[in-house]
């Protein structure tokens, strides 16, 4: 009975729509299977993070107040006084970072087996930009329950953005909404972070998935090389679409553990006149480049440390996210043990500032 | 046998998601119904009709996390004060014999515009707005400079 | 008609431009009293010879009266002969006998003194006489303050004015320039060491850390120009001007009509003088820092009392301290503690209130208010645990949904492996 509405509706939705095509081409679309298959999981990981941000952000919106005396008050009235409320803001604090974790992990994975390099530049180039609208997801989403380590996070957050020559002073501006963190500040990263981020954010991941499907899953070099009839493959679907929702079942529960037996802290309401408190961190994905900073001397050659570091990497972001572009120039036979130093020192340099950030 | 292990299996699947939504799905639903209280931010207080309060009588009222001190004076003017004393926190109350207003803790004393008059309160009590909308009496926070 | 019209203007005109012109030659008249037409000032500027503590913000000066109104002399006269004369009045550094008398002539007069201040005292002089320091000099001593001593000589300025050597905050350090000097002291036989056991007391770390100019300085109890040291009967009520209940419960004790015939000093028996400490719990009682046992022994009922009210503190504090650290408990797993922080400060009134009525020393009255904290301790507790329970509740339902999600995992692990072996 069941089985056959579905075929109907299914037939009327062919008849229209000429779906069996897509579906065939999702069967036909081969997973290599290899010793790294796993990473291959990734990336599904952060796009499924993304979705549980959408769920659990919508739902927090209906009860969220942006406002300089509302924003803490609301979230302290979702986790204590809505039913569940405590669930949905902890769960989309913990995804969130999660998320970021999972697109860095997806990032690295792509690097090291160094799927970036011709055709899929295009698909790097969009992860990029990913990414970093992570981050700033990531980072406008900090400040809204304006309490005290995120008021003084993103004074200093934006403090820093000011910093860069020329174009510094508009951006700080810009962001603040006027010279200092206010209301006005608020607003502005409401907008950003429930508006403007996710639609630019889904454009480009629009454009990532579709560069993925239309050119199928990349096999590492020693993959070519094997004979025909020893590349095991897996289909696309259902195999390995199953194989990902059972991942995508664990993650949502690791992240349900965590929002139930340590929900996200609330923290002390923002005090603008209030002195800033020890120990204000920024979010751990932004630990390393504030550690650097705050490791520089205060000049360096012509200019201000600051900036030097602020120059640094900014400099180093083009580079690792032009990398498809480059590496070519290197010899063919030197370029995958140069590639795979370049990878590792750059995951040192991040664990290390990362680890040295939390011990002082 | 190879039949109805698979049917087995299904009839587990769909059993196991069946379950598995209902546990996602009813948090979601209570999360939609609202709460009693229906706002987050306590910006104001309803203290009921003006006919309900006497003439020279008080109340204190939850403004949130803060008591507030509401008080009918003889000639019928409503005033609302922070009812945390300077001093200590304790709470102070409203003298109908004296008209003005008491801490019992060390003996503070406050007028009726919560000037610290006596005793060791070292502050005055902050103000709270009153408003008669409707015939109900409504308290405020007061406007904040910036 | 029009005539009329227009010498009335004209007079008008020209009673506005008087008006401007005397109120601006005013004003220049003021700018030149500080000074110039004042040749002692001139001269002894010039030679600079100015006392050493000459401030030309001097509240004196800076109203009028200049050198002559003290010294005497004519201060039109650049010459020194002629203008510190005898002749013209001159009577050079006042004796330090005159000098109380000197500055009462006006500082005594309601009707001089009325033009700058109405409601101004004008009794300083006459309290001045009865202080210790007015009596000591009247005897010959002139070792002792006279008002210079603590308003300065040539640097005059009120009360109000924070650079003045009697605003609140600087009136330890004014008096701590004789009293706390050994040698100076020594012939009288007080104690030197009150500036510095005010200065670590309750009292002197509000006014002179905190800048709260609501805790007393020495003159809160000792007087301003009739300073004393305060009587026996008068230390209940200079303490209780603010510390109101507790002078009051006191008042009302079996203890005061003990310490009025053994001549004990109120609150300064348990609570010492100048170096006046936060209080404890362990003030009462039998322990090693209890005032008690200075008088009271084992045995007696007193002594059991004070341990009975020492108990009951103990068991309202340690009831409170569990009611709070529920509460950040509470706070810190993200549950609403509303109600509960409602309770819990309840509590802690209760508390402050049963430590005031430690001072009627009377057991059932302490308890009264330390049953009612716990009451309240109890609620805090409840609402408390309810809220835990919730917590606990959640992770029921943390555990029915992993129930649902690992027969699904399990179950789709073997439908893969279904498939896959069709394949
Ligand atoms: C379109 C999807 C999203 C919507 C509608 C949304 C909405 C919201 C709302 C209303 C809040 C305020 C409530 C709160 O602070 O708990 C918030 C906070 C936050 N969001 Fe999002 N969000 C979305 C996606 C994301 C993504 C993709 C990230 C991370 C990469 C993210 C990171 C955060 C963070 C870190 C917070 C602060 C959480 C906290 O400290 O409470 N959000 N979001
Ligand atoms: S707490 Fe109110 S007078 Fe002490």
């Amino acid at each position: 009975m069941f089985k056959k509405s579905a075929e109907k509706s299914y037939n009327w939705l062919d008849d229209r729509f000429k779906i069996t095509p897509l579906v065939e081409f999702m069967r036909h679309k081969q997973v290599p299977i290899h010793k790294h298959s796993l990473w291959y999981y990734m990336g599904g990981v952060a796009l499924f993070l993304f979705l549980v941000q959408i769920v659990s952000g919508i739902l927090l919106l209906l009860y969220y107040q942006p406002g300089v005396d509302s924003a803490y008050e609301s979230i302290r009235f979702i986790t204590t006084k809505v039913s569940f409320g405590w669930l949905f803001r902890s769960v989309h604090s913990w995804s969130a970072n999660i998320m970021v974790f999972f697109v860095f992990v997806h990032m690295f994975s792509t690097f090291f087996t160094r799927t970036y390099s011709k055709p899929r530049e295009l698909t790097w180039l969009t992860g990029s930009v990913l990414l970093v609208l992570s981050l700033v997801f990531g980072f406008s989403g900090y400040l809204l329950p304006w309490n005290e380590l995120a008021f003084f996070a993103t004074k200093v957050g934006t403090d820093i953005a000011g910093a860069i020559p020329l174009i510094g002073d508009p951006i700080k501006l810009l962001l603040r909404g006027g010279e200092g963190v206010t209301g006005a500040t608020l607003s502005r990263f409401y907008a950003f972070h429930i508006a403007l981020i996710p639609a630019v954010f889904t454009l480009f991941l629009f454009l990532h998935l579709l560069f993925v499907q239309r050119q199928g899953m990349h096999e590492p070099e020693f993959f070519h090389k094997l004979p025909e009839n020893k590349k095991r493959m897996m289909p696309f679907f259902p195999n390995f679409v199953l194989r990902d929702a059972l991942l995508w079942l664990l993650v949502l529960n690791i992240i349900i553990y965590l929002a139930v037996f340590f929900p996200w802290e609330i923290g002390v309401k923002a005090d603008a006149f209030a002195p800033a408190p020890d120990g204000i961190k920024p979010e751990w994905f932004f630990m390393f480049m504030f550690q650097a900073l705050k490791l520089l001397p205060a000049h360096m050659f012509i200019m201000e440390g600051e900036v030097f570091g602020i120059l640094f990497f900014t400099l180093a972001g083009l580079v690792w996210f032009t990398v498809p572009f480059w590496d070519v120039f290197i010899k063919e036979s030197m370029r995958p043990k140069i590639m795979k130093l370049f990878g590792i020192s750059v995951i040192a340099f991040i664990l290390i500032l990362t680890i040295w950030g939390y011990l002082v | 046998m190879a039949f109805n292990r698979r049917a087995f299996l299904n009839t587990i699947l769909g059993g196991g998601v069946i379950g598995w939504l209902g546990s996602i799905f009813y948090p979601v639903i209570s999360f939609l119904i609202p709460p009693k209280i229906p706002e987050a931010n306590v910006q104001s207080v309803n203290a009921g009709s003006i006919a309900d309060i006497a003439l020279n009588s008080s109340q204190i009222l939850k403004f949130g996390r803060t008591p507030v001190l509401l008080i009918r004076s003889k000639t019928g003017e409503f005033k609302a004060l922070a009812a945390t004393c300077t001093h200590l926190d304790c709470t102070v109350q409203y003298r109908q014999d004296r008209q003005d207003i008491w801490c019992a803790c060390h003996n503070g004393i406050y007028n009726l515009s919560g000037r610290n008059l006596s005793g060791p309160p070292p502050k005055p009590l902050s103000e709270y707005l009153v408003n008669i909308i409707d015939k109900e009496v409504i308290i405020s926070k007061p406007k904040q400079m910036g | 008609m029009d005539k009329k019209l227009s010498i009335k203007l004209f007079v008008f005109f020209c009673s506005c431009l008087s008006i401007i012109l005397f109120a601006t030659t005013v004003q220049s008249q003021e700018k030149a009293k500080y000074g110039e037409d004042d040749q002692c000032i001139v001269c002894h500027k010039d030679e600079e010879i100015l006392p050493e503590d000459f401030s030309e913000f001097d509240i004196h000066l800076q109203t009028g009266l200049s050198c002559k109104g003290c010294h005497g002399g004519d201060e039109t006269s650049d010459d020194e002969d002629l203008s510190m004369s005898s002749e013209a009045g001159f009577i050079g550094v006042p004796e330090k006998i005159e000098i109380a008398a000197m500055c009462g002539k006006c500082h005594s007069d309601i009707n001089f003194m009325r033009q700058y201040q109405p409601r101004i005292a004008t009794d300083q002089v006459q309290q001045y006489h009865e202080s210790v320091h007015g009596k000591k000099l009247a005897q010959g001593d002139t070792k002792v303050a006279d008002c210079t001593s603590c308003h300065s000589v040539h640097n005059i300025l009120p009360a109000i004015d924070a650079r003045s050597t009697i605003y609140a905050l600087n009136i330890p350090a004014t008096c701590k320039k004789c009293h706390s000097d050994k040698e100076y002291m020594a012939e009288y036989g007080i104690p030197t060491t009150q500036y510095d056991e005010y200065v670590e007391s309750v009292h002197g770390v509000a006014l002179l850390e905190r800048q709260d100019t609501g805790a007393p300085a020495c003159n809160d109890c000792h007087g301003n120009h009739g300073a004393m040291p305060p009587g026996i009967a008068s230390i209940g009520h200079i303490c209780g001007t603010c510390h109101v209940n507790n002078q009051e419960y006191f008042s009302k004790s079996k203890m005061a009509i003990e310490f009025q015939r053994d001549e004990l000093h109120a609150c300064e028996e348990c609570h010492g003088d100048h170096d006046v400490k936060k209080t404890s719990d362990d003030m009462i009682g039998d322990s090693d820092s209890s005032t008690c046992v200075d008088c009271h022994e084992e045995g007696e009922e007193a002594y059991d009392t004070g341990i009975k009210i020492r108990q009951s503190l103990g068991g309202l504090v340690t009831a409170y301290d569990s009611a709070a650290t529920l509460l950040k408990t509470v706070e810190h797993a993200g549950m609403d503690d509303l109600e509960m922080s409602y309770a819990v400060k309840d509590a802690k009134q209760s508390l402050t209130q049963a430590r005031t009525l430690v001072h009627t020393f009377d057991f059932e009255q302490v308890k009264v208010k330390t049953d009612e904290g716990k009451t309240f301790v109890t609620q805090a507790l409840k609402l408390g645990n309810t809220q835990m329970q919730d917590l606990r509740f959640r992770r029921l339902g943390f555990g029915i949904a992993t129930f649902f999600m690992t027969i699904v995992l399990v179950a789709l692990y073997f439908k893969i492996k279904d498939i896959e072996r069709e394949d």
